[in-house]
């Protein structure tokens, strides 16, 4: 599974991306949050106060409880601040 | 028509409305956003999805059009390093009438603010940088779109 990550979430990991294959008990967004943040201590601020993350699987919204079941890509970000 | 657009290169707007006048509607609506120098900022970056935000943005301009009795969409969005009084994103709707172009404009500025992954990290000529927060008034007036559904 790719996971991919922007603006403060990915300065606080130091990276955009990462290659990872997590456990079968992880079965939704916010599991996988929970699993991720317990890989570096970066990991763990930038994932410290999940209100202020926003998700995507595959390229689609979706809410933290949602299944990470069948995905390719899951992104985690800020709330989005276009136009 | 239909034509949306993600670059980090400026846009004309004045060639962008010729094209949506050229379709032969009754009126043309445009909003172009342009990067603040408040609080003495000295660049905006804005980060976004490779694949994701553009979909994003075909999809937006798609729903309007099935929305609306439009003519032509065009929706242009930058990216990358931009400065106090670049133009940042352009919405221009065409129509027979004025009422479609004006609220399809409106709606689609709205939404995008709040459903197309934009980050944006405001600099400052005193070195302090920030991401943008997300401000509840912007949510409000996305979700006005929603609840006016028909």
């Amino acid at each position: 599974m790719e996971i991919l990550y922007f603006a403060w979430v990915r300065e606080r990991i130091g990276t955009n991306c990462e290659r990872i294959d997590p456990p079968a008990d992880v079965q939704d967004v916010s599991g996988l949050i929970d699993w991720l943040a317990t890989r570096s201590p970066a990991h763990a601020v930038a994932f410290a106060d999940k209100s202020r993350l926003r998700a995507a699987i595959d390229q689609r919204f979706v809410g933290l409880e949602d299944s990470i079941a069948g995905a390719r890509e899951v992104a985690i970000f800020p709330p989005v601040t276009g136009g | 028509m239909i034509e949306v657009r993600l670059q980090p290169e400026p846009f004309d707007a004045g060639a962008e409305l010729a094209r949506l006048d050229a379709l032969g509607g009754g009126g043309v609506a445009s909003f172009t956003g342009i990067v603040r120098g408040d609080d003495g900022l000295t660049e905006l970056m804005l980060e976004h999805h490779a694949q994701m935000t553009l979909a994003m943005m075909r999809a937006l301009a798609a729903e309007a059009l099935e929305r609306w009795d439009l003519l032509g969409v065009t929706l242009i969005h930058r990216h990358g390093s931009l400065h106090p009084g670049n133009p940042i994103v352009f919405v221009g709707t065409a129509a027979r009438h004025r009422g479609a172009a004006l609220e399809a404009c409106a709606s689609l500025i709205d939404r995008l603010k709040t459903q197309a992954p934009f980050w944006k990290r405001e600099s400052f000529a005193d070195g302090r940088s920030r991401w943008v927060e997300p401000r509840a008034a912007d949510d409000a007036a996305a979700a006005r779109w929603l609840r006016d559904e028909r």
